[in-house]
C-alpha cells in the first residue's frame, strides 16, 4: 500500500461511510419526488442526512442545499447573491487566495458588470478583518472569504470578518470545503450568511456538496428545472452520495476533537523533521492558525513536479503548487500572493494529512525526502554547491 | 502521463554534473516556466568529447536533458546543432502537450553552449 498524504485534494471513503451510501443505490432505489413508497422511503433518506448535515453545522435543515460538487456550492453563492442584490449595488469583495471556484466565478461577474476587490494577503496568508472594513463601499453587496486555504492550510478570521460584514449590512460568504469536519462551526451562532462544502474533503464521495443558506436570505437559483430542494436547486438528489455526506460529516463531527490532536501531531513531527534536518526550506502558512492536516513546503533549488515524481516513485502522494504542475504554466496564486518568488514557489510541497496516517508513514516520508531532495539538488544549476566554479 | 524512457532518464540521468575545464557552457532559462538549465562541453577537434548538465525544472525537463546530452556525446558542432528538441522527444517516446515547451530547454542551452565555445574559439 501506498502512502497517500493527499487529502487536501481528495479522501478516501471509509467503510462506515460506503455501507451507510450502498443501500440507496440498489435497495432503496426510488427518485424523493416520487409519491409511491420507493418514493417516500428515498425522502425519508434524504431528509434524515438533511438533518445529519445541519446538526453538525448548527444550522437548521431547512438552512441546508445539497449541490452537485463544492464548486457549484461556490458558484451559487456567490452568482446568485450578486444577481439577488444587484438592485443594491455592484460590488464584491473576495481575497487573493480563494479557490479558483470563487475567483473564476468573480472574475465572471466583472465581465457582466460587477466590481471586484481582491484583498491582498499576509506572508502567512491571512486576510486581515481591517482590510475587509476598509474595502467595503456603499454599493458592495458581497464579502466572500474562504474559511481554510486549501494549499497552505492557514485559518481566516471568519468570525471577526463576518462581523465587519454585519455590521456595515453586507452579506458574508464563505467557502468552508477544506475547514468542515476539521474546524468546529456553530452557524446559529456565527456571521455567516451562506457557507460552501464539498463532501470528498471529509470521507464521503466526490461529487456531491452543500450551500448552507441562512433562513430568510433569498439569493436567485442557479441550477433550474424542478421542485427539488425547495425549488432553490433543481435536479434529481444523488442520494446515495447525500446519504454518505450526512454519516461523513456526523462521523468528523463526533471524532473532531481526537481526530485532530492525533493528526496535528503528525503534522507537527513532519513539519519539525523536515525543517530540521533539510537546510534551505520555508514552511508556508502560518505556524499556529493552520489546518491539522496542513503541511507545505517550499524546498530551494528544486522544482516541485521533479520531487512529486521522485516521492512518487517511492509511494508517496502529495502535491504542488509549482507551475510545472498547474497546467498553466504559472505558479500558485496563493503562493505568489504571500509573496514568494516564482523560482522559490516553483519547489512547494503540500502534503495533506489525515486521521489514517500514521508516524511510520511521517518517518518515512521525512527519510525519502532528504534523499530526494539531495539528489535533486546535486542536478540543479542553482544549488550553491553547484555555483562554486562559475566563472 | 510519461513514457517508461522518460521515467529512466528522470531517475538514472546519464552525464549530470559539470566539466571542470569546459570549452564553452550555456545556461538558458524557459521563457513559459521559469525552469533553467545548464550545459558544458569539451570539444576537441571540432567533436563534441564530453558533455555534463545541470537542469532545475520537473521531470521532462531532466530526462529531455539527459537524453539530449546523450544524442550530441563524440558529434561534431555541425551535427550537434542539427540535433532537435523534437528528436529528443521522439527518442524518448513522446511527451505530453503540455509538456513539449521543456524540451526547448536542452535545445536552447546546448545552442547557447555552442555558441560560448564559439565565442572563445574565433579560430575553430
Ligand atoms: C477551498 C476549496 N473550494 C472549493 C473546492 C471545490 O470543491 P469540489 O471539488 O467539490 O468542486 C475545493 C476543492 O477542490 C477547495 O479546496
Ligand atoms: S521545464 Fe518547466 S514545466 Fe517542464
Amino acid at each position: 500500500m501506498g502512502i497517500y498524504m493527499d487529502n487536501a485534494a481528495t479522501t478516501r471513503v471509509t467503510e462506515p461511510v460506503l455501507e451507510a451510501m450502498l443501500p440507496y443505490l440498489t435497495e432503496h432505489f426510488g427518485n424523493p419526488s416520487s409519491v409511491h413508497g420507493y418514493g417516500r422511503d428515498a425522502k425519508r433518506a434524504l431528509d434524515a442526512a438533511r438533518r445529519e448535515v445541519a446538526a453538525a453545522l448548527g444550522a437548521k435543515p431547512s438552512e441546508i442545499y445539497f449541490t452537485g460538487c463544492g464548486t457549484e456550492a461556490d458558484n451559487w453563492a456567490i452568482r446568485g447573491a450578486a444577481y439577488a442584490k444587484k438592485e443594491k449595488g455592484r460590488h464584491i469583495i473576495t481575497s487573493a487566495i480563494e479557490h479558483h471556484a470563487v475567483l473564476h466565478t468573480c472574475e465572471q461577474l466583472e465581465k457582466e458588470g460587477f466590481e471586484v476587490t481582491y484583498l491582498p494577503v499576509d506572508e502567512y496568508g491571512l486576510v486581515s478583518a481591517e482590510s475587509v472594513a476598509a474595502a467595503i463601499r456603499p454599493d458592495t453587496v458581497l464579502v466572500t472569504i474562504m474559511a481554510a486555504n486549501n494549499e497552505i492550510g492557514t485559518i481566516e478570521p471568519i468570525q471577526e470578518i463576518g462581523a465587519i460584514a454585519h455590521e456595515k449590512g453586507v452579506l458574508f460568504h464563505t467557502d468552508a470545503v477544506q475547514a468542515v469536519g476539521h474546524v468546529a462551526f456553530d452557524l446559529a451562532n456565527m456571521p455567516i450568511d451562506m457557507l460552501s462544502l464539498s463532501g470528498h474533503k471529509l470521507h464521503a464521495p466526490k461529487g456531491i456538496g452543500a450551500l448552507y443558506i441562512r433562513s430568510g436570505l433569498h439569493i436567485q437559483p442557479f441550477m433550474r428545472g424542478g421542485a427539488q430542494e425547495r425549488s432553490q436547486r433543481a435536479g434529481t438528489e444523488n442520494l446515495a452520495s447525500i446519504v454518505a455526506l450526512g454519516k461523513a460529516i456526523t462521523l468528523a463531527t463526533e471524532h473532531m476533537e481526537e481526530n485532530a490532536k492525533k493528526v496535528s501531531a503528525l503534522r507537527d513531527r513532519l513539519i519539525k523533521g523536515i525543517l530540521e534536518t533539510i537546510p534551505d526550506v520555508r514552511l508556508n502558512g502560518h505556524p499556529e492558525k493552520r489546518l491539522p492536516g496542513n503541511v507545505n513546503v517550499c524546498f530551494r533549488y528544486i522544482e516541485g513536479e521533479s520531487l512529486l515524481l521522485s516521492l512518487d516513485l517511492k509511494g508517496i502522494a502529495g502535491s504542488s503548487g509549482s507551475a510545472c504542475t498547474s497546467g498553466s504554466l504559472d505558479p500558485s496564486h496563493v503562493l505568489l500572493a504571500i509573496g514568494l518568488p516564482h523560482e522559490i514557489a516553483h519547489g512547494s510541497l503540500r502534503l495533506s494529512l489525515s486521521e489514517e496516517n500514521t508516524e511510520e508513514e511521517v518517518d518515512f516520508t521525512i527519510a525519502s525526502l532528504q534523499e530526494i531532495v539531495a539528489r535533486l539538488r546535486a542536478m540543479s544549476p542553482l544549488w550553491p554547491e553547484n555555483r562554486k566554479n562559475d566563472r | 502521463m510519461y513514457t517508461e524512457q522518460v521515467m529512466d532518464h528522470f531517475m538514472h540521468p546519464r552525464n549530470v554534473g559539470e566539466i571542470e575545464d569546459p570549452s564553452g557552457v550555456g545556461e538558458v532559462g524557459n521563457a513559459k516556466c521559469g525552469d533553467i538549465m545548464k550545459i558544458y562541453i569539451k570539444v576537441e577537434n571540432n567533436v563534441i568529447v564530453d558533455v555534463k548538465f545541470q537542469t532545475f525544472g520537473c521531470g521532462a525537463a531532466i530526462a529531455t536533458s539527459s537524453r539530449a546530452t546523450e544524442m550530441v556525446m563524440g558529434k561534431t558542432i555541425e551535427e550537434a546543432l542539427a540535433v532537435t528538441n523534437k528528436q529528443v522527444m521522439e527518442s524518448l517516446g513522446g511527451l505530453p502537450p503540455v509538456k513539449h515547451h521543456c524540451s526547448v530547454l536542452a535545445e536552447e542551452a546546448l545552442h547557447a553552449a555552442i555558441a560560448d565555445y564559439k565565442a572563445r574559439h574565433p579560430e575553430a
